[in-house]
């Protein structure tokens, strides 16, 4: 038995004694992620978790200028629009090659495109890519020249640049597609300004320096991607040396991480809306006064200053102001105000009917969705208003929500993140967005001097033109109520304070390129 | 005892059928479906169902299951939705790492809880026995992912001995200490529970056994105490004792799921956990299939140890 012990202390001593824990090395950043990543094909995923490592390994033929959600040239140099625009003809990068050395052509564009979209190219099966529908207007791909390609739209599609500088346009290495075939999102080749070098399962994703990197090769020799699932595990390794970045830091660490000088705190609001979608068909709701009603009855303010300690700002209308070109600035939130509350609900004879109200236990971009459910219930009841919550997981939830409310529920918890001004009011918004035609109006919202505005803002091709649609839109659908509009959220991240030129983009897409860390 | 073992393991196979079934069943029955949680906010029924059809979902439940028994045979159990990879491969590296914890943890709180019962049950009502019992009810109470982030808190955030998270460092790490580093402390909080119960369990079969007439016998004809204790008590005490142990080593498993959470530890508990919440349907398939195969394997185990160790038995 002594000898035994002896053993076990020998062990354990040995186990104090390994130096491995050590500060991360200079020049190698390493990133606490929320999940393991699905795949590191663009193509094939949805998650802003795996568009972290993604935007960083790959480029797009555009991008978001830094800081802004407005779209600059990337792995094109230009581009022209037709008149009517359904014709983008893009003039690519010259001397631009693929990591497995294979070069960026017209031919790689096409591939990438048709490969996503048509269902007998040779290898779509390597898919499903569940996004692929943000180019379902891309009626045809041709290579004009080795370095023009032509994307034909079956009709005007505005947003068709934004998409390009989402993931989901990111361009892949042909190649290394055929070449691993179904086993490429584990096998990635880009252009970007890191290569893919090592996919660890379940401990961490490697991409080192390219180099050759066509926009200047980055300072950092690699970045490590680590998924943390838990909040409190990725806090406390934080804390401990163990990572240099983590992104989505909850609200009540953020405080503990400001207050120490080792640490520096970021935060970017972003294209996010945090809102309360409204059974506009039945019941109390289907009265604009008491929509309005509850739009002034909720204290928003006490919302995210208490509950999400401000990490959030208070929404104005359905657009988020992160889209700074098409966000209307006189557009002030409905203010906190109880009494007119208690007026309109007089006024419109709210009879004291029982709302009942769909509250989600968590789910992508929802916050802290029962803590604020309860706190919009305490909000709603003061003014003498009666609601019932009914609280789901949020896989079930989206199940119920998403078909429409009819039938159900007079109120729902809904967040967005979209890439583009035209994707949520387009998708939520619009009479012939109901559930019934495929869309997410689940509200069953209608006004058809929204639907014009949205359409026409889909065929202009011209910015500005675009901007002015979208804030008449904003300043109606404010008006109508058909939500009670919430909060924007503001992506956070904590950095060691030795890691310099970190900065977040209102796209909430983590860009590594410019960052240094060189102790 | 090899046809026992035979005997064994052929009943263990319409169990295991029953269970891939019942699977099937409550993961088509819980409302949600991989594609609504692939798409999430995109989830229009037109992309639902043409991401369902990609992914093969929009057969009839019943051919779905065939087909994945029909490849079970081949030793294919199929590719992820969420991870796009076999669900072999996760499931078996995801294993062996739950392997690694729980065996460790199982051991630790074998040996633990063994002697800390012999030793209380030796001294009966002593200080010794008193502390022993104090210190194993709080273990028993202590929720065990409270504990390991409060020993992460304290052994790794303010002390810096040991890493938060992970199975091996994630820069120049790798070997057998560097494992040993990691594991120690979610092992540690994975046995505190189970230490517990086999200390307390400990205590009384001894207690039981030093009753009994053969041990005044043994001490009456002169034999020397500690070969009283060891010898005849512990053995006898072991029989009652190690069908206890295969029973905690199913709550090891079990309670692996919230430890490997809070440590990250990258095992098959975490991974179900995350498979179900994204009806990950053929990895919580995989993962149930080799747990449950585990456990089958686990308690046959014990009760052939069992056999051995009590003549009576046979």
């Amino acid at each position: 038995m002594k000898r035994l012990l002896a053993a076990a202390a020998t062990v354990l001593s040995l186990a104090f004694a390994t130096p491995s824990f050590a500060q991360t090395p200079p020049n190698v950043l390493i990133v606490g992620q929320i999940a393991e990543p699905k795949s590191l094909d663009p193509h094939a995923v949805t998650a802003v978790n795996d568009f972290r490592i993604l935007m960083n390994v790959y480029d797009g033929l555009v991008r978001y200028k830094d800081g802004t959600l407005e779209v600059e040239p990337a792995l094109a140099e230009s581009w022209t629009i037709s008149d009517d625009g359904t014709v983008y003809t893009f003039k690519l990068r010259d001397g631009v090659s693929f990591h497995d050395g294979a070069p960026f052509n017209a031919e790689a564009v096409k591939f990438n495109f048709e490969r996503m979209l048509e269902e007998d190219h040779p290898f779509h099966d390597t898919g499903p890519f569940p996004l692929a529908f943000f180019f379902s207007t891309v009626d045809t791909v041709t290579a004009v020249d080795d370095l023009t390609v032509e994307f034909k739209l079956k009709e005007p599609y505005a947003p068709f640049l934004s998409n390009l500088a989402y993931p989901t346009g990111l361009i892949v290495s042909p190649k290394a597609v055929e070449e691993n075939g179904a086993d490429f999102g584990r096998n990635p080749s880009g252009t970007g300004a890191y290569k893919f070098a090592e996919w660890e399962a379940n401990a961490k994703v490697v991409v080192t320096r390219n180099e050759e990197y066509w926009d200047g090769a980055p300072e950092l020799e690699a970045v490590i991607y680590r998924p943390i699932t838990d909040a409190n595990t990725r806090i406390a390794e934080m804390l401990s040396g163990g990572l240099d970045i983590m992104v989505e830091v909850p609200p009540d660490s953020l405080q503990q991480f400001r207050a120490d000088e080792a640490f520096e705190v970021y935060e970017q609001a972003g294209p996010h809306v945090w809102f309360l979608i409204l059974n506009t068909k039945e019941g109390p709701f289907a009265s604009k006064e008491i929509r309005r009603a509850a739009n002034f009855a909720i204290n928003k303010t006490a919302l995210v200053d208490n509950i999400l300690q401000g990490t959030a700002e208070v929404a104005a209308g359905p657009t988020p102001p992160a889209f700074a070109w098409a966000f209307d600035e006189d557009l002030e939130p409905y203010p906190y105000d109880p009494e007119e509350a208690k007026r309109l609900l007089e006024e419109a004879g709210y009879d004291g009917e029982e709302i009942t109200f769909y509250v989600t236990e968590g789910g992508s971009g929802m916050l802290d969705p029962i803590a604020m459910g309860t706190a919009i219930q305490a909000d709603l009841e003061a003014v003498g208003m009666k609601v019932k919550i009914e609280t789901y997981e949020w896989n079930t939830y989206l199940g119920l929500v998403n078909p429409g409310l009819e039938g159900k529920a007079d109120m729902a918890e809904m967040a967005w993140m979209t890439n583009d001004p035209d994707t949520l009011p387009f998708l939520t918004l619009r009479t012939e967005a109901w559930p019934d035609q495929g869309g997410f109006n689940s509200g069953y919202y209608s006004n058809e001097k929204v639907d014009e505005l949205l359409e026409a803002a889909r065929r202009a091709t011209d910015q500005d033109e675009r901007a002015k649609l979208y804030r008449e839109m904003q300043s109606i659908v404010q008006e109508d109520a058909p939500w009670v509009f919430v909060a924007n959220w503001k992506q956070n991240a904590v950095t060691k304070a030795s890691v310099e030129n970190f900065k977040l983009q209102p796209s909430f897409f983590l860009m590594l390129q410019d960052v240094a860390k060189p102790e | 005892m090899s046809a026992y073992i035979a005997k064994r393991l052929l009943a263990a196979i319409p169990v295991l059928f029953g269970l891939t079934i019942i699977v099937f069943l409550i993961m088509a029955m819980i409302p949600g479906d991989p594609a609504t949680a692939i798409l999430g906010s995109y989830a229009t029924p037109e992309n639902v169902e043409k991401l369902n059809r990609d992914l093969g979902l929009d057969k009839p439940l019943l051919q779905q299951y065939l087909i994945w028994l029909a490849n079970l045979f081949e030793g294919d159990l199929g590719r992820s939705y969420t991870l796009n990879r076999p669900v072999l491969d996760e499931v078996l590296e995801r294993f062996s790492a739950t392997l690694i914890l729980a065996g460790t943890a199982l051991m630790l709180c074998s040996v633990l809880g063994l002697i800390a019962g012999v030793i209380s049950a030796v001294r009966q009502f002593s200080w010794v026995d008193k502390t022993i019992t104090l210190v194993v009810l709080i273990g028993i109470s202590i929720p065990s992912f409270w504990l390991g982030l409060l020993l992460i808190l304290v052994f790794a955030v303010n002390l810096r001995w040991f890493p938060a998270s992970g199975m091996y460092a994630i820069y120049g790490g790798g070997g057998p200490l560097d494992l040993l580093h990691h594991l120690f402390l979610p092992a540690l909080t994975l046995a505190v529970v189970a230490t517990g119960v086999i200390a307390r369990l400990t205590r009384t079969a001894m207690l039981e056994v030093l009753r009994q007439d053969y041990i005044r016998t043994a001490r009456s004809k002169g034999v020397s105490e500690n070969r009283v204790i060891y010898r005849h008590a512990f053995k006898a005490a072991l029989v009652t004792v190690i069908p206890v142990i295969g029973i905690q080593a199913g709550f090891v498993l079990g309670g692996a799921v919230y430890i490997e959470t809070v440590f990250q530890w990258p095992g098959i508990g975490s991974m179900l956990v995350k498979a179900i919440s994204t009806r990950d349907l053929l990895l919580v398939q995989g993962g149930v299939l080799v747990v449950a195969s585990a456990y089958v394997l686990f308690n046959l185990a014990a009760d052939v140890l069992q056999t051995v160790l009590d003549p009576r038995l046979r």
